[in-house]
């Protein structure tokens, strides 16, 4: 058939302005193109995190159960959480190496709260591939993940191995001198 | 195959509510006249935290609501929605009223069940600590959980209201057994505790709840007279919420998806008259 | 196909493909191209309505089977967060729900275009049958659909039509226990519901392409049921069918979202907004709508393995009927006697549709008694759909065979062309005629 292009049909009439024939197909053509693309976004949006999901976003921790020189993980968001109770020692070996070569250069300071050197609030997942470092473990007395030996600090930094960047640092606030929220 | 239809019905009566049939029978829900009827209908949004209250301090007592959580009444559309607060998380309010909650936790050193105030993001506990226990409290019949209950039941909000309303003292000659009511508007079958004419069986059935609302019994804060009818519709239209919390969202999509498709209806069937206009057919 | 492909490879890009895989031409003889009646009406565009709602389903499904979990304890609550915390999961659950009743609405429509229009006879008995395979499958689908929400009505209608099995002889109790993996509908057989109602609309769009297909080898029938003889007979497909289609899906979706978005539960059952509960059963055991016909034949029936094989066997008429029509004319637009009985036909189903949702000893006439026949009341809903499922089963085996060699048809057209040549006034029509208005 030689009239499958409404546009080439030979058939229509005389004195008919075919630009105005394409108008209407092209405007049909448009809104069904649009409908799909509306519609496009509830399925893609659906996958997005659901209300009871965001809902638990964030978590409250009481910091006493924590004794100097240790560390708990805790869930957050579905990942470990870190929450370190640094000694002394260990604070100061941190702002030692403030100003050494850092890979992803940070001072010990930014990475806690003012006055709240002790505590150091941590996302548990190695910056490299997202495996789970092991407390105390590495070169540097920090963090030594497994995975593919990326070494961390006392202030979570990285020293060594493949990690690009520092043990991520979540939002987080004091509420009160023992407790913490995070998220 | 029938007669097993048949007995399953006469065993479910007593919790089941259900259209009319032969062997039960009800009086049709009274006609209300609803704000969220129709493709535009919206919740009042007074009326929803009448409700709220109404539950809060009557329902709540024996029904639970697992479904729902503090923050959702926070949400768009909810009783307390604050256009402030676009994350009902953190709308002050919704916190207020969840603190006020005590809710079930594990203690993370112990491992012991304790008691915290309750957070946005919980649930609104249940009155019993499990079914047993709610039909112990309630002479055996279990209260059905609210959070579904407005389009569990035929009939939605007015089936509801005209429960809450339509309690009634019964003719002597109907024998109302211990700790059940009679109410019209119940679906249930009594012809076995009427000693009259069996022509004159009054419709609708036996229900264990008590008259649960009387006039003066919530204090609104908005000043509203605190009718029993005022209560009843208010609570109706709250459970209609929570059964449905979406509906706003939905009709307001609605709205603009049917101009959308009539338009896109009207240029497909001039793209249509236009290509077709040459062919006979 | 029918013919030569008229493709010709524009770009060097989709000649190479073409010699290597030719996908493009395979598009282009099936949705471009493809010679079509000049006469089709609109109860012709639910095929392509049809391909819609398999698409909304599957799509849609697919959504929902991200958020869904299969277990007894969790599944009414995992459907309820798709309603109230997933993104637009409302949305998307509405569409499935309200899209199955979409979806059987046009298919009995397809069907009844059919069944008017001798579709169903030679050459297209292949085409027919396949299409009845694909009412099975959704039948299939949408009853085990049903059963994942796992409310009140999902759980005790699930136990029902699970029993139906039952009723065969010796191996009937096995295989219903083979279908549970247990003594009662529990978690392993919404498990395998689950499964299994993922697995089938593939297999339904599977036999949708050989329906295509068989379509594509005989090629439409029409209105006028007169075989396509010359090219004035014909149109290509697009652009003329896919614009009328467009235009008849635009019109289907207005009214399909007018449930989705504004009465989404009304096609459903109150009841199955209660969790299951294998204690407790509703009082009123309806499935839905759309199975409600054949719900009523089961009961008119007394016997259960009876009732069980009435209930297939209105299914199984549909796949023989090419072989009981004898008519030679495929339209009953020119079997007026035909006609008649077919109309009778549809009132048939709906009665049974309407029987099917009401207690059998329900009265039709409110208020009247009149005398017991055998086991009910004449005036009962049992006795009604009696007469109905007489009428459905004389229609396929007395009616049609019949009446093909008794009946006087009127004159058929010589061609589909024939009668617009001679009636040069009724050329273009409007949108809502009816098919008797129609070319």
């Amino acid at each position: 058939m030689a009239d499958t292009v409404v546009g080439a049909n030979p058939e229509h009439a005389a004195g008919e302005d075919p630009n105005r024939r394409d108008f209407i197909h092209i405007a049909a053509g448009v809104a069904a193109v649009g409908a799909v693309a509306g519609l496009a976004w509830p399925f893609i949006d659906q996958m997005n995190p659901a209300g009871d999901t965001l809902a638990l976003a964030s978590v409250e921790f009481d910091l006493t159960k924590v004794e100097a020189g240790q560390s708990v993980t805790i869930k957050w968001r579905g990942k470990p959480l870190f929450i370190r109770h640094r000694t002394g020692a260990e604070i100061a070996s941190a702002i030692k190496d403030d100003h050494a070569a850092l890979r992803d250069p940070q001072t010990d300071e930014v990475r806690h709260k003012p006055g709240k050197a002790e505590w150091l609030i941590l996302v548990g997942t190695c910056t490299h591939l997202g495996c789970v470092p092991t407390f105390g473990g590495g070169d540097y007395g920090g963090w030594f993940c497994p995975c593919h030996g990326s070494h961390y600090d006392t202030s979570g930094r990285i020293r060594k191995g493949p990690a690009p960047k520092n043990l991520a640092v979540p939002d987080y606030a004091f509420l009160s001198d023992t407790k913490v929220k995070v998220g | 195959m029938l007669r097993k239809v048949y007995v399953f019905a006469a065993l479910g009566l007593a919790l089941m509510a259900a259209p009319a049939l032969a062997v039960t029978t009800q009086v049709e829900p009274k006609e209300i006249h609803w704000s969220f009827e129709g493709p535009v209908g919206k919740f009042d949004r007074g009326q929803l935290q009448r409700g709220y209250k109404v539950y809060r301090e009557v329902c709540s007592s024996c029904h639970s609501m697992n479904l729902v959580s503090f923050r959702n009444l926070g949400q768009k559309g909810g009783p307390f929605y604050d256009a402030e607060y676009p994350n009902p998380n953190d709308n002050p309010y919704v916190k207020s009223i969840a603190k006020d909650y005590q809710v079930n936790d594990i203690d993370s050193e112990t491992g012991d069940v304790v008691q915290r105030p309750g957070t946005s993001a919980d649930r609104f506990p249940n009155p019993y600590p499990n079914e047993p226990a709610a039909r112990a409290g309630n002479g055996g019949a279990l209260p059905p959980d609210m959070s579904t209950l407005s389009k569990a039941r035929e009939g939605g909000s007015a089936y509801i209201y005209s429960i809450l309303t339509g309690y009634k003292t019964p003719s002597a000659n109907l024998k109302v057994p211990p700790g059940k009511y009679y109410n019209p508007y119940m679906p249930g079958d009594v012809s076995g505790f009427w000693s009259g004419d069996m022509k004159d069986v009054p419709e609708g059935g036996f229900i264990a709840m008590p008259p649960p609302l009387v006039a003066g019994k919530v204090t609104f804060d908005d000043g509203t007279p605190s009718t029993l009818e005022q209560q009843a519709s208010d609570v109706a239209v709250f459970l209609a919420w929570a059964s449905e919390p979406k509906m706003e969202e939905r009709k307001a999509f609605g709205v603009g998806a049917m101009i959308y498709l009539l338009i896109f209806s009207v240029l497909l069937y001039v793209s249509y008259r236009r290509i077709w206009r040459n062919i006979a057919h | 196909m029918s013919g030569h492909s008229t493709y010709e490879p524009k770009s060097g890009v989709e000649k190479w493909l073409d010699t290597r895989l030719p996908i493009v031409r395979l598009a282009y003889d099936s949705l471009v191209d493809f010679p079509t009646p000049k006469n089709l009406n609109y109860w012709y565009t639910f095929g392509g309505i049809l391909a819609l709602c398999l698409g909304i389903q599957i799509v849609t499904g697919i959504v929902l089977a991200m958020h869904y979990v299969p277990h007894v304890d969790m599944a009414f609550n995992s459907v309820e967060r798709i309603m109230r915390d997933v993104n637009y999961g409302w949305l998307v659950r509405y569409m499935h729900a309200n899209g199955a009743s979409m979806f059987f609405i046009a298919v009995y429509v397809h069907m009844f275009r059919g069944l008017y229009y001798g579709s169903y006879k030679a050459p297209r008995e292949v085409l027919w049958i396949l299409g009845c395979v694909i009412y099975l499958l959704m039948m299939a689908t949408a009853f085990m659909g049903y059963v994942l929400p796992w409310g009140q009505m999902s759980f005790h209608g699930a136990v029902v039509i699970t029993n139906l099995f039952g009723a065969l002889p010796i191996v009937g109790q096995s295989i219903t226990t083979w279908l549970w993996g247990g003594f009662a509908v529990d978690d392993p057989t919404l498990n395998r519901f689950f499964s299994l109602h993922y697995l089938l609309p593939f297999m339904i769009a599977g036999v949708v392409i050989l329906h295509i297909w068989a379509l594509h080898v005989v090629g439409n029938n029409n209105p006028t049921g007169v075989s396509v003889q010359s090219k004035e007979d014909t149109v290509p497909f697009h652009p003329y069918y896919t614009v009328k289609d467009g235009f008849a899906i635009s019109v289907f979706l207005l009214m399909f979202a007018a449930f989705v978005f504004f009465n989404p539960n009304a096609l459903g059952d109150a009841v199955n907004y209660v969790p299951a509960n294998p204690l407790v059963t509703p009082a009123h055991i309806v499935p839905e709508w759309y199975f409600l016909p054949f719900y009523a034949i089961l009961r008119a029936v007394p016997d259960k393995l009876m009732g069980v094989l009435m209930m297939f066997g209105a299914i199984a008429m549909l796949f023989i009927l090419p072989w009981l029509d004898t008519s030679k004319v495929r339209s009953m637009r020119y079997r007026p006697t035909a006609k008649l009985y077919f109309f009778i036909f549809v009132l048939a189903c709906l009665v049974l549709g309407f029987c099917g949702g009401k207690l059998p000893d329900a009265h039709v006439i409110p208020g009247l008694t009149t005398f017991q026949l055998l086991d009910a009341d004449l005036n009962s809903m049992v006795w009604l759909s009696r007469f109905a499922a007489a009428y459905y089963f004389s229609y396929f085996l007395i009616i049609l065979p019949v009446l093909g060699l008794t009946e006087v048809p009127l004159a058929q057209p010589l061609s589909i062309s024939a009668p617009v040549l001679s009636h040069p006034a009724k050329a273009p029509v409007g949108a809502a005629a009816s098919p008797e208005k129609r070319g």
